[in-house]
């Protein structure tokens, strides 16, 4: 009998069949239910899932002490203890936290094009498939709002800003000369290959206080990491051929690359027949090296390192008589050097230690001649003794740079650092009758920054930085504040401020000023709102910029100006739209943008305040995609617009002893019309060796007349419009790749 | 009576770890019987991959309920459409996946969900991801191969991304075909190691093979 007692102790379960239940509703802090969030009793079985309503139940068979703990992805977990003896409720609130999945990115003043980072409303891709853009990324960033339409001289002229109020930074050094060295009448394009770059980060305002010295707008660019294989690769065009390799280390670890770039204009001059009559054909040749290597704990070491030197040569009717030309010779050569070292010191620190080179020789000439090319000088009447010259220009820029950022608890971070910049430009100029003048800048600008990243809550971030600059040349301080700040009001959509001080020492073109002479400097206020949900991304800007002691310029003996004072003044406002579309219709690509300018400015020469002639009331741009997938053909299209612009004619008049305007007017609206096509034969076979494509680019299709600007002479106040330099330019060209199945990435494009 | 007693408490011990396995192998095969009505309200993969994951944590030395749980995740990945929140739901796949791999390295079905995991994350952005996802899902693929010849899932991975890829480039029914053909020949001679051991996608794969008409 006893037995069996014991058996029947024996054989019942452990854990008795009184089931007690547990119910309640998961919500975040601010009450609103929480959907999928897991409710387990910790080290059994039990537990449940909340609905749509944030509701649970489950019953457990379990007795006595337990632990509840209620999780889900991007929320603390929540922990109790309960007692398991009857039924039990429970109100759960879970914390978000601030990941990088969930936070708010600061968007205000900037477009960002990455492959990998959030908030990118460009890939690297886009640069080079926007048609306008022909190959140069400053091309492409004229499909953006904010940018203008300027076609008579290189640079990015932004909300109101000139070419050189826009600074362009590779891994956050400062290069002096992104563009080809400048030429009359003509946009100089930038020198930098798009594909050597894995982000960028276009500012067209309010940017971060780790740049300066630019008062309207920087260009972040950030180089490639390590390539995924060893690869060649050779193009050949009607400009001319490249070649180059970039070789993977077995051990993934470290790599190096070498290009070279052959540029020849003889054969597409022979046909498309330029306005200037060249005598010595452009001729370029470019190389660019780098390495990587990957260094413990993440970090990297990363160098770039390009030159290049190129000749060229053309007259052009001289404006000021109808008999003689201008012969107009440059011969250039440009270096750039870039080495930065990231490393993590562990424990959230990273330091970047940077530092840049660049040189640049320059050798101009201008003679004035008759019909048949023979050399005229005269003296009288006075002006065309300044046409007879020849002005050698060396300059040499290096940069020092660190970075040190902290990560502090969730994404908040603090960064700071500092930068040393040193500048030396001599320029030796000779006029025929041997006048000469012998000039030479040295400058040293110091720099102190410090910024923080402050996540207040997954929908509210803050940027607040300050950077201070001391310039040897302008032998004064100044202390910038920035500030800027975004706030996500529903899941797609967000609205952001940014506000900053930003200052400039005079161009080298207007020094030595005048002794005493302070910073120009240019106040931001921006105010954005964007969504984007399901590849569609809408934003609009609104911003205003006033400017205060901006340079006005008074000329010297030899015709050459100089910063007089830092009187000037004017303001920017506007507003921008931009639009982007991936997904309505399926393989079509599209953007719109829009931008609304009004500015007036004081400075350099003007008499008055005035709308600068770089400045478009109205700019837009419309850009389209499609890959066609049984044609393996990429099309691009791209249609650029300006409303006229105002243009001057500013002279000094002796009598009045002040800048006048003699003439003035508007140019026509501007019209543009681009076509890029891609072929892809090889697509889809990926046993092929050699990937190639064929690009096809033709701009202003429509052959619509284009005029940028007027220009006037210094003597006869003649008037000639400044276009383009042909009708239309047409290019042809073929690349292959090698090692690399570059198949595979096309396809993906496209899917 | 102390013997009696003695043998009573071992015997209780036994049953109640018999019991305890048998409630785990219960619990396993309920939720993976409920993973084939899954396919109509993804949500209810969420509830799937959090049972799987109390198990596993209740278990603490099991491979498999991690496993299903990470199989849920990007089931669930796979049906929500909502790219956005892909790259959590893997980030969270890859959690449970890495706790199985730990508990079982090496193993050839875990492979396969990590190609799996990767498509995932390459389809949030084909045009800018395959560069970096295409050669992992390749990869682990191969890998699960190497692993276990004889395991089916690999081959029939392969077919149906290979299925889902534009002719233009290469993929399609014909280019599918002989990859589909073996995962349907090594499904039929398959065995899997327990009851509660993977053993799905032959279904799926005679659907490929008639939607190809093979």
């Amino acid at each position: 009998m006893r037995f069996f007692l014991y058996l029947s102790i024996c054989f019942m379960p452990f854990s008795l069949l009184a089931q007690v239940q547990i119910t309640g509703k998961v919500t975040d802090n601010r009450g609103k239910p929480l959907t999928g969030a897991s409710i387990s009793l910790k080290d059994t079985y039990d537990g449940a899932t909340t609905d749509s309503l944030g509701n649970f139940t489950f019953t457990s068979n379990e007795k006595g002490d337990h632990i509840v703990e209620a999780t889900l992805i991007g929320y603390s977990t929540y922990t109790k203890s309960i007692v398991l003896n009857k039924n039990i409720v429970l109100s759960i609130q879970l914390k978000e936290l601030i990941t990088e999945l969930n936070a708010i990115t600061l968007t205000a003043g900037s477009f960002e094009a990455s492959d990998k980072k959030k908030g990118a409303v460009l890939s690297a891709l886009d640069i080079v498939t926007t048609a306008s853009a022909e190959g140069d990324i400053t091309g492409a960033l004229k499909s953006l709002p904010g940018t203008q339409q300027v076609g008579e001289e290189g640079g990015l002229f932004v909300r109101g800003g000139t070419a050189t109020e826009s600074k362009i930074y590779i891994d956050g050094n400062l290069v002096n000369n992104f563009f080809y060295s400048s030429i009359p009448g003509i946009a100089s394009r930038g020198r930098f290959n798009p594909f050597l770059f894995k982000g960028t980060i276009f500012s067209s305002g309010g940017y971060s206080a780790l740049y300066g010295q630019a008062l309207s707008s920087a260009l972040i660019l950030e180089t490639t990491d390590l390539p995924d294989k060893t690869q060649a690769s050779l193009g050949f065009s009607v400009i001319g051929l490249n070649s180059g390799i970039q070789k993977l280390a077995k051990n993934k670890k470290s790599s190096w690359g070498i290009t070279y770039n052959f540029t020849h204009l003889g054969l597409a001059f022979a046909v498309i027949k330029q306005k200037q009559d060249y005598f010595k054909t452009p001729v370029y040749h470019e190389g660019d090296a780098n390495f990587r290597i990957k260094t413990k704990n993440g970090g990297m070491i990363k160098y770039f390192g390009y030159w290049s030197t190129g000749k060229v040569g053309f007259r052009t009717n001289d404006i000021d008589s109808v008999n003689l030309n201008d012969a107009f010779r440059l011969q250039d050569l440009n270096t750039y050097q870039n080495l930065t070292w990231k490393l993590n010191a562990g424990n959230g620190w990273k330091i970047t230690p940077g530092i840049s080179f660049s040189t640049d020789k320059q050798n101009i000439s201008n003679e004035l001649q008759d019909k048949n090319d023979v050399l005229q000088t005269f003296t009288n009447p006075a002006g065309y003794n300044f046409k007879n010259f020849q002005v050698h220009t060396k300059n040499y820029y290096g940069q020092a740079r660190i970075l040190i950022e902290k990560r502090l608890k969730g994404m908040n971070m603090i960064r700071f650092g500092s930068d040393y910049f040193i500048t030396h430009e001599n320029l030796h100029y000779i006029s025929l009758d041997s006048a000469a003048f012998e000039q030479t800048i040295h400058e040293k600008l110091y720099a102190a920054f410090a910024e923080t990243d402050l996540y207040l809550s997954p929908r509210l971030a803050l940027k607040l930085g300050s950077r201070a600059e001391h310039s040897a040349i302008l032998n004064k301080w100044n202390l910038a504040p920035r500030l800027s700040l975004a706030y996500r009001i529903k899941n797609n959509s967000q609205a952001s401020f940014a506000y900053g001080i930003f200052y400039q020492t005079p161009e080298s073109q207007y020094q030595p000023a005048t002794p005493g002479i302070g910073y120009a400097q240019a106040t931001h206020y921006i105010l954005q709102y964007q969504r984007s949900a399901n590849g569609k991304i809408f934003r609009t800007e609104i911003f205003y910029k006033k400017y205060n002691h901006l340079y006005k310029t008074a000329t010297t003996n030899f015709q050459t100006n100089y910063a007089d004072n830092n009187k000037g003044t004017g303001y920017a406002q506007g507003l921008e739209l931009f639009w982007r579309d991936k997904t309505t219709v399926k393989n079509l690509d599209y953007w719109i943008s829009y931008s609304y300018l009004d500015t007036k400015r004081n400075f350099l020469n003007f008499p008055y305040t005035m709308q600068p002639n770089f400045a478009a009331t109205h700019t837009a741009s419309l850009i389209v995609k499609k890959f066609f997938l049984p044609w393996k053909t990429g099309l691009n299209l791209s249609y650029n617009f300006a409303s006229g612009r105002p243009y001057y004619n500013l002279k000094y008049d002796y009598g009045q002893q002040k800048n006048i305007v003699e003439d003035a007017g508007t140019t026509i609206n501007y019209n543009n019309v681009g076509l890029g096509v891609n072929y892809l034969p090889n697509l889809g076979k990926s046993n092929k060796k050699a990937f190639i494509v064929w690009v096809l680019s033709v701009s202003n299709v429509l052959g619509q007349k284009q005029v940028y600007t007027y220009k006037y002479g210094t003597i006869n106040n003649n008037k000639e419009a400044v276009g383009p330099t042909a009708k239309r330019f047409v290019f042809i060209g073929c690349f292959l790749s090698f090692g690399v199945d570059r198949t595979e990435d096309a396809i993906n494009n496209h899917l | 009576m102390k013997k009696v007693f003695l043998i009573c408490l071992a015997a209780s011990i036994m049953i109640t770890a018999n019991a305890q396995n048998e409630k785990f192998i219960a619990a396993i095969k309920t939720n993976i019987a409920a993973m084939d009505t899954a396919f109509k309200n993804p949500a209810s993969f969420l509830t799937l991959t959090n049972n799987f994951e109390r198990i596993g944590n209740a278990e603490k030395t099991q491979w498999l309920p991690y496993y299903y749980a990470a199989l849920c995740q990007v089931n669930y990945g796979f049906m929500i459409g909502d790219m956005s929140k892909l790259d959590a739901i893997a980030d969270r796949a890859e959690m449970y996946l890495n706790k199985a791999d730990s508990l079982m390295p090496k193993n050839s079905e875990i492979s396969c969900i990590r190609s799996l995991i990767a498509t995932e994350r390459m389809i949030v952005n084909p045009m800018q991801r395959y560069a970096e996802y295409g050669p992992v899902i390749k990869l682990n693929l191969e890998t699960a191969k190497l692993e276990d010849a004889n395991n089916p899932r690999p081959y029939y991975i392969e077919g149906e991304n290979l299925k889902n890829t534009p002719e233009n480039f290469g993929g399609g029914c014909a280019a599918a075909a002989e990859l589909l053909k073996k995962a349907k020949e090594k499904f039929t001679t398959f065995k899997p190691a327990s009851e509660i051991s993977p053993n799905w996608g032959e279904n799926r794969t005679n659907e490929l093979i008639k939607e190809c008409n093979l």
